[in-house]
């Protein structure tokens, strides 16, 4: 019985396959995992469903009003036997796949370093040491730190085959979602806080990424390219992104890139910050903010007192709100503390700096300037 | 100037004439079409001087019965206007290939989809499942009307405020660009400064009063007002289904005020609970919105299994199979839909021991579903099941549930999630279980409990024609998702680079389109069956020979319902009655004590509306003055001590006496 439901879902899988099903025909370990239990599970399922399904047919139509032949029982409505199989056999099913799901949530948990880069090759075996990669979810579209190798790039990555990554993901603004379908599971990219995604890639070839989590308005078009390559064709990929001439990834460019854009373009930085992952973390890129851990520590250790509630500045930049918007209230941040580097506390030069350019945004998508433009301020205003 | 600039602001806060979408050749269309409609309408109103009998026999109505009906066509009406925006978002998607923008800007676009969700959950669904909650669960139980019939009226009129701050939000201003659950920070004051976030919290927090009192004032009727002998296990079905709803939804609405309370406070006065700085954190919101979210699913869903039931055992002419299974089934939903909320957000990096407990929770409430499912497959047993209209939806419900149910399952198992999560196999997924649970339900639970409300049943013709097209669009219109998100399609978007995709997006605005066909077929179906009332009446009060108490008082029933309070024997009380020869009592009546009309409800409601709308648009001084109202107005309404009046003997013996002839003139 069993076989033969299997054997009448392959055409199904022949239909999904000819039309690129990606999910199911995935290209790295974790996402072969996945997808077997994608399978598994259906299947297991199926053991219940398909004579559900079939028993409401044949029982729609056995006892139709006009089968006369039928047998009519009206007050016929209890029976024990029956009522412990379909508490039992829904329960059985269940406890078979609650087995399955907690031993596939662990394994197979995002969080968790692989330990095979593919099925019988372990970690150890492969000799490969892992591939960092941060990434950073922006208006609207990702950046890929290297910090082994000192690049950055946007809506382009690279990897080696058969090399495990880490990913550690975050975002500047919003919620995205991190998903490359081939590689492995998405997972959420949020600001202010960091994510981890271990995977590897088993196969050469060019494979999507995109945002799994809806993000405004130029969403769609957050997509980029994820590359797995051979060795060689990996370090020709960082030759490249050094030789190309697309300069430093400091803090001030960062913020110049983190203006919402859409369908961005690869971009390639030759070299950068190597602090920037962490100051944007901790949401401090913008010079003479306070960064979060920084903020943590401070609270950890009972806080600064009323002192705290002075320690503010008003933002005087904001992505959206600040421009032609007239807030309710203003918005405000705290500002840093003396440090080393900056031994007269926060640096409010560098704070009151606008970083780039306050003319209202335009593009597809964006909201049009003309909508709430009675409240842009006037330049006379201002 | 710069005086006028202000005194305009104080004023009208930030509205002015800009915030009217001129510029939006769809949107204006549409308003000189609502517009034109409207005048239509309210031109036949007043022509056939028909204000003054909406006014007293409707809009101030107490009766549980009309105030079911009302929430029926809210859920109707809205039902047209959550639709049109799924046909356009089909059509967009249907197009938008091959460097093709599509015909919608993402500004346009990114406001349907959310107001898409928005409508569907709270503006259609919510107010069917109460409108039929609230038409039958009195009747079933044998009471006269709800415990507290002003609160009933109060409710439905704040549910129709904020679907009518909704609507107002396509045509001044705009609606909210977030997504219908409004994740911040996207919805927050620096990403969202626009008004579309505040029409999205005050009208969700205007009809949220409406609903939790609705829900209140349903617990306190099924509690408290049985007919004498029906004991919990003696209650219908569908009763059961209505206290387990009302009970999520007292549980439940209170979190989604609060967790949209703090919501506001971020954007009104500068808080910083769901802010990335300051310690903020959105996922706090993402949990709290969920804990409120999941159980909406049951709430959304019980009522209509309660349909299921009652429509299964009529129309197999046979006693529900497994009652008790099936109440106790209905409890542990209940429960369980509270534990298992975080199966939303496997992907936020929650941990694998988390992870899995919400999934194999999440799991086991389909134990207590397929036992539902069985329950009515045997009831179905040894049957003689009839097929009208309302035991088709039934069947086409259980053979479309289970599929639904199933990638349910497949979604619970988190690592799975992880490649299905947010793509349109998702969407296919809970479109699955609502349209193929929720909404078949309402439509089998309309044209079942239509004759009891409306006194002739619907055209069975346009009934069917209806169905057809309903469930074959559905399949047309959510199979492809399925395909779609097994190719790791995601949902949201609005232009697509993979041209290959095209053909599964255009079979599903097919889909849309038989849709269409299948909610057009049901105006039709009611147009044609009101021209044909009289060949379609029901004299008798029972006319498909059902089993509850519901069936045996007269179609419509009188404004008391019951003459005498019925005693219950059996949770087929009716069946019960008509099996031990029972004969209806001829005299003897007593004056009926029942609850007055009264306009406080739609003025409360209408100022709330006044306040909301205020508060949107930062017109601080009407929030003041329509807030001070609608206190002083609720103050002022409890020293109106006149609210209620005896039927006296005579009029109910003559009302009596009329179905008496009745029956007498259809041979019962």
């Amino acid at each position: 019985m069993k076989r033969f439901r299997i054997v009448a879902l392959l055409p199904l899988l022949a239909l999904l396959g000819g039309c690129n099903a990606v999910v199911l025909n995935p290209s790295g370990d974790i996402a072969i995992q996945q997808r077997d239990l994608v399978i598994i599970s259906t299947i297991l399922m199926l053991l219940i469903i398909i004579p559900v399904m079939a028993l409401t047919v044949w029982f729609a139509w056995h006892y139709r009003q006009s089968n006369t032949s039928a047998q009519y029982e009206p007050e016929w409505s209890h029976s024990t036997h029956l009522e412990l199989i379909i508490w039992s056999a829904p329960l059985l099913i269940i406890i078979c796949l609650g087995a399955v799901t907690w031993m596939a949530t662990h394994m197979l948990d995002p969080y968790r370093p692989i330990s095979r880069t593919s099925p019988g090759v372990t970690v150890a075996e492969a000799k490969k040491p892992p591939l960092n990669v941060q990434v950073v979810a922006l208006d609207w579209k990702w950046l890929f730190i290297y910090p082994d190798y000192g690049i950055a790039t946007v809506n382009e990555m690279a990897a080696p085959v058969d090399q495990p990554i880490n990913f550690k993901i975050s975002a500047s603004s919003v919620m995205n979602a991190f998903y490359v379908p081939a590689l492995a599971g998405m997972v959420y990219a949020m600001p202010g806080m960091q994510t981890q995604l271990h995977a590897v890639i088993n196969k050469a070839g060019t494979f999507k990424g995109f945002s799994a989590n809806y993000s405004g308005a130029g969403f769609s078009e957050m997509r980029f390219n994820f590359l797995g390559v051979d060795q060689a064709g990996f370090d020709k990929w960082v030759a490249d992104v050094k030789a190309s001439g697309g300069g430093n990834l400091g803090r001030t460019e960062y913020l110049d890139l983190e203006r919402p854009s859409e369908a961005v373009p690869v971009k390639k930085f030759a070299t950068v910050d190597p602090q920037l992952f962490h100051l944007i973390l901790n949401m401090c890129v913008q010079p003479g903010k306070m960064c979060t851990h920084e903020m943590a520590a401070i609270d950890a250790k009972g806080g600064l007192g009323l002192a705290g509630a002075y320690n503010v500045q008003s933002i005087e930049y904001d992505k959206f709100a600040r421009r032609g918007s007239d807030p309710v209230v203003k918005k405000a941040y705290v500002a840093s503390v003396c440090t080393k580097a900056a031994p007269m506390g926060m640096d409010v030069q560098a704070a009151a700096v606008t970083p780039v350019s306050s003319a209202p945004l335009t593009g597809a998508g964006l909201p049009r300037p003309s909508m709430f433009q009675s409240f842009a301020p006037k330049p006379s205003n201002s | 100037m710069f005086e006028n600039f202000d005194l305009q602001k104080a004023i009208f806060g930030r509205l002015t004439l800009e915030s009217l979408p001129f510029h939006e050749p769809i949107l204006v269309v549409t308003f000189l079409g609502v517009l034109i409609g409207g005048a239509a309408v309210v031109g036949a109103i007043t022509y056939f001087k028909l204000w003054g009998y909406l006014w007293h026999e409707w809009f101030t109505s107490v009766d549980h019965k009309r105030i079911g009906v009302m929430y029926i066509v809210l859920g109707l009406v809205m039902l047209l206007r959550g639709f049109a925006d799924a046909i356009m978002m089909r059509a967009q998607q249907a197009i938008a290939f091959n460097g093709s923008e599509g015909y919608l800007p993402a500004h346009h676009f990114d406001q349907i989809f959310t107001a898409h969700g928005v409508i569907m959950i709270f503006f259609v669904a919510m107010p069917l499942v109460t409108g039929l909650m609230n038409f039958v669960v009195p009747l079933q139980i044998g009471a006269r009307d709800v415990a507290f019939p002003f609160l009933n009226n109060f409710s439905f009129w704040m549910t129709v405020s904020g679907a009518v701050l909704v609507m107002a939000s396509l045509f001044v201003g705009e609606f909210a660009r977030t997504g219908w659950l409004a994740y911040p920070p996207l919805s927050n004051y620096a990403y969202s400064p626009d008004v579309g976030v505040d029409y999205y919290i005050w009208a969700l927090q205007i009809a949220g009063v409406g609903t939790l009192l609705s829900g209140v004032n349903l617990i306190a009727t099924i509690v408290k007002m049985r007919a004498p002998g029906m004991s919990l296990m003696k209650m219908p079905i569908f009763t059961w289904t209505s206290l387990c709803t009302n009970i999520l939804i007292v549980a439940a609405f209170p979190v989604l005020t609060g967790v949209l309370v703090l919501l506001s406070l971020d954007r009104y006065v500068g808080m910083n609970f769901f802010t990335n700085d300051f310690g903020g954190n959105p996922m706090m919101y993402v949990n709290l919105i969920w804990i409120w979210g999941h159980p909406e699913v049951y709430i959304l869903v019980l009522p209509a299994f309660g349909v299921f039931s009652e429509v299964t055992a009529t129309f197999s002419g046979k006693r529900l199979f497994g009652y008790t299974s099936m109440v106790y089934a209905t409890v542990v939903i209940t429960i369980l839909s509270y534990l298992v909320w975080l199966h939303h957000f496997f992907t936020m990096g929650s941990g694998a021991s988390v992870n899995s407990f919400f999934g194999i929770t999440t799991m086991i409430i389909s134990i207590p579903t397929g036992a539902k499912l069985f329950n009515w497959l045997f009831t179905m047993y040894r049957g003689r099941i009839r097929f009208e209209v309302p035991m088709m939806w039934t069947v086409a419900f259980m053979l479309t549930f289970v599929i639904g149910g199933m990638t349910g399952v497949l979604l619970a198992v988190p690592p799975a999630d992880f490649v299905l999560h947010n793509s349109l196999f998702l969407i296919a997924h809970f479109h699955n279980v609502i349209i193929g649970g929720v909404v078949f339900g309402m439509f089998a639970g309309i044209t079942y409990w239509f004759p009891k409300a409306m006194g002739f049943k619907l055209d069975p013709f346009w009934g069917k024609m209806s169905f057809w097209f309903w469930v074959v669009g559905f399949y047309f219109a959510f199979m492809p998702l399925y395909v779609l998100g097994l190719m790791g399609i995601t949902r949201r978007l609005r232009v697509f680079d993979d041209p290959s995709l095209q053909i599964w997006f255009i079979i599903a605005a097919f889909g849309a389109f038989l849709i269409a066909l299948g909610i057009g077929s049901f105006l039709v179906q009611i147009v044609v069956s009101i021209k044909n009332r009289e060949k379609l009446r029901d004299t008798t009060g029972d006319p498909w020979n059902a089993r509850t108490l519901e069936w045996s008082t007269s179609s419509p029933p009188p404004v008391y319902n019951f003459a005498f309070t019925p005693v219950v024997y059996d949770h087929d009380a009716w069946w019960d009655m008509k099996a031990h020869g029972y004969k209806r009592p001829l005299s003897g009546f007593k004056p009926i004590h029942m609850p007055k009309n009264t306009g406080a409800g739609i003025i409360l409601a209408g100022l709330a509306l006044v306040t909301g709308f205020a508060l949107i648009w930062y017109i601080w001084w009407l929030a003041a003055v329509g807030f001070i109202a609608l206190i002083a107005t609720a103050i002022g309404h409890t020293f109106n001590y006149n609210r209620s009046f005896n039927i006296p003997t005579q009029q109910i013996a003559e009302t009596e006496l009329e179905r008496t002839q009745l029956l007498q003139s259809a041979g019962a």
